[in-house]
């Protein structure tokens, strides 16, 4: 599971079917009716679901960008979520800071954890990147169970949702879920251009062949530390939201689990595709919820899910559709 | 056609004024825990199945509305117990919410119950910060807490003779406070705290641990952990003949299904504290074997506590004559509790059902007859000595 990406190109480039002529403004149009659901869903599904699975959707989509864009698999994104929460949380209730002060606090927390994990774990390649990013989380996680300001499993409780920009009052369910998909639409919006950048471009390049990218010149370790930090910031975001959606933040965003979970989203969504990691996300939110109140095991059927989607669906569910004679056809590339 | 349209108009019509007392003509109750999580066996799908025999004892029908349990594997995670909570409240006319394992699933759903309006009773959850700080009109606790804990096993088992102790504390927030409870009760009853050990939570290997122990010479080992980091250092103290040597094990949390869990051989001799044992009195034990017979499976505490929390629930509707929480929270702090699970329970103004809480000895595999026949109750701790003292609890609904 380790790189489990595959080389869409080289399948794509075979026998790549005409371009439908209109593909553009499908593409567009299909982001357009995907934008009007997200604006319309909280009159038919509830929003505080809806918040929940925004949260982890773009928890995900910062994953992706290390695991999909930089070929990075971390195992310790629980720490850049969870710890955010945390900061989120003590900056909203101790010392009363606005929401969008708060989620702020959080986002510069994470990222400043990300810089010192990412400085450490860079140093090594491959599986013992991986490795060593979760023992650094798992060392967060202990130093969250220990220290006073999260106590401990209690966790940080009654967090108020405040008033942003100490004016709009998000204390009513569709005010923060609006306030709540613009966050998230602003995070995607930074994780499109940030991969379509030069930067992004070179990003790739490490993730395709590392050493190329070093004899062109590339510092590589200075462009995965800063891909790193990103992701641990855009996670944070996610994180810091979470706590102000749920007015709490607890053990459970920082365990080992919680890193495990956000690799299933993303490999269940597809790799390496912008949409992948927030359907994967939906996907699993909506299990975790739906599967509560009934007599299912949910571990179980989660665990069956990806079996099946790893046998089957190598590429996940938007990675496939991508993949597929349509998803071609529109001009869908596996890589945006 | 219209004969039987004015028939069933007439009925309706009948039976509207005592439905009326009733919102939504039904009440519901959520049974909201860790079904697959690590407290699958300490509550579980068998506080489900309690709750719905207080219900079928109850009579089913309350004010003449039926009531319903429904129920909801949070998975351990306080996130998603907040999700299923409020879209019970606000689609699913859910009326209360029970259980609610685990500190911060308890606080979080007693939290967002208050400003919901919603009454909660905790049945699952072992922090008293619930009747504490944050405390809340809505919020109930049955069946136990850490303070009673500590108080059973720390204050009574001195009385009982051990009066000298060394700790095997979890090295976090919860490991702390039993420990420190605990050992205050142990020091204001005479004894003396030898020393402690701190191990990292989640330890599969207890060795230096015990030996430390061991070698303290304390007459008793109290473990401040819990799950499956008691189970772990009973068991390696049963390999190293720590009982057999005539120190005395205590567990500051743990209840007859982890027993059950582990078996006798290596539980035996150990000392523990719960509000409730089957095989205590007659009433108890046909309340058990009923249990018995549905669930396969003896009640623990947490179980009987739910038992108990849901009766009180349906007499306080009963007797406020609506299920208006406003009415229902002020007849639960009125009301005796009077039930299996407590002969003399009463509610404080923090929301703490007050009730005796027992010492109990694990026995050994030859002085047990029956199957699920695990304890010696060596002491009964009134309710009112277990408990914190309201006044005291830092709850700010006490005056």
């Amino acid at each position: 599971m380790a790189h489990a990406h595959s080389n869409p190109e080289a399948t794509a480039g075979t026998d790549a079917p005409a371009p439908h002529p209109q593909a553009a403004r499908i593409r567009i149009a299909i982001v357009l009716a995907l934008l009007m659901l997200a604006l319309i869903a909280p009159l038919g599904v509830y929003p505080i679901f809806l918040m929940k699975l925004l949260c982890f959707a773009l928890f995900a989509a910062a994953f992706n960008l290390l695991l999909g864009y930089t070929g990075l698999l971390s195992f310790g994104h629980a720490a850049f979520f969870g710890g955010s929460a945390y900061f989120t949380a003590h900056a909203a209730k101790v010392w009363g800071f606005t929401p969008e002060l708060a989620i702020l606090t959080g986002v510069i927390g994470a990222a400043g954890l990300g810089l010192v994990i990412g400085l450490i774990a860079l140093r090594r390649q491959g599986i013992y990147f991986t490795m060593i990013t979760l023992a650094l989380a798992q060392m967060f996680y202990f130093f969250c169970l220990q220290a006073g300001f999260t106590h401990g499993e209690d966790g940080i409780q009654s967090v108020p949702r405040g008033h942003l920009f100490g004016l709009i009052d998000l204390s009513h369910t569709l005010t923060m879920y609006y306030f709540v998909l613009a966050v998230f639409l602003i995070g995607i919006l930074v994780i499109w251009r940030f991969v379509n950048s030069p930067f992004g471009m070179i990003l790739k390049s490490i993730r395709e062949n590392e050493n190329r990218a070093i004899s062109l010149g590339y510092s590589v370790t200075r462009y995965k530390l800063g891909a790193f930090v990103m992701s641990a910031a855009l996670a944070g975001l996610a994180g810091g939201m979470k706590a102000l959606v749920f007015q709490f933040a607890t053990l459970t965003d920082v365990t080992w689990q919680m890193s495990g979970e956000v690799v299933l989203m993303t490999l269940l969504g597809g790799i390496g595709t912008l949409l992948g990691p927030v359907f994967g996300a939906g996907l699993i939110v909506t299990l975790q919820n739906y599967l509560a109140t009934s007599n299912f095991p949910v571990t179980i059927i989660t665990g069956l899910v990806f079996m099946v989607c790893v046998l089957l669906f190598r590429r996940g569910l938007v990675g496939e559709f991508y993949a597929s004679r349509l998803g071609r056809r529109l001009g869908f590339n596996p890589e945006n | 056609m219209r004969k039987f349209l004015t028939s069933v108009a007439f009925v309706g019509l009948s039976v509207a004024p005592a439905l009326a007392e009733v919102s939504d003509g039904k009440v519901k109750i959520g049974i909201l825990n860790d079904q697959s999580g690590v407290y699958a066996d300490f509550g579980g799908k068998f506080s489900y199945e309690a709750a719905r025999m207080a219900v079928e004892d109850f009579g089913g029908t309350v004010l003449g509305a039926p009531v319903e349990v429904v129920t909801a594997d949070h998975q351990n995670k306080a996130d998603i117990a907040s999700n299923i909570a409020r879209q019970w409240y606000d689609t699913e006319q859910v009326d209360t919410i029970m259980e609610l394992t685990s500190s911060s699933v308890g606080l979080a759903v007693q939290a967002l119950s208050l400003e919901a309006k919603k009454i909660t009773i905790n049945t699952g959850a072992a922090t008293s910060e619930l009747t504490g700080a944050q405390c809340s009109p809505y919020g109930f606790h049955w069946a136990y807490d850490t303070h009673a804990l500590a108080v059973g096993t720390g204050g009574a088992l001195v009385e009982e003779g051990g009066d000298s102790w060394f700790f095997l504390t979890a090295d976090y927030a919860f490991g702390y406070s039993l420990e420190e409870n605990t050992s205050n009760f142990v020091k204001e009853k005479g004894g003396t705290v030898l020393g402690a050990v701190r191990h990292p939570l989640a330890t599969t290997d207890y060795s230096s641990f015990l030996l430390q122990a061991q070698a303290s010479g304390a007459k008793v080992i109290g473990l401040a952990n819990a799950g499956m980091d008691t189970q772990n250092a009973i068991k390696q103290a049963a390999e190293f003949g720590i009982t057999a040597g005539g120190q005395r094990l205590a567990a500051l949390l743990f209840t007859l299904a982890e027993v059950h869990g582990i078996g006798l051989d290596a539980a035996q001799g150990l000392n523990l504290t719960e509000s409730f044992y089957w095989n205590r009195t007659d009433e108890t034990r046909a309340f058990g074997q009923r249990f018995m017979d549905r669930t396969g499976a003896m009640p623990n505490m947490v179980h009987a506590g739910t038992y108990s929390a849901v009766l009180s629930y349906l007499k306080a509707i009963e007797a406020a004559g609506t299920d208006e929480t406003e009415a229902v929270a002020a007849k639960l702090h009125e009301l005796p509790v009077s039930d299996v699970f407590a002969s003399n329970g009463k509610v404080a103004a923090n929301g703490r059902m007050i009730s005796d809480v027992y010492l109990m000895e694990v026995k050994k595999p030859g002085e047990s007859d029956t199957p699920w026949d695990y304890y010696t109750v060596k002491a009964t701790i009134p309710g009112d000595q277990a408990y914190l003292d309201p006044a005291k609890s830092g709850c700010a609904l006490v005056k």
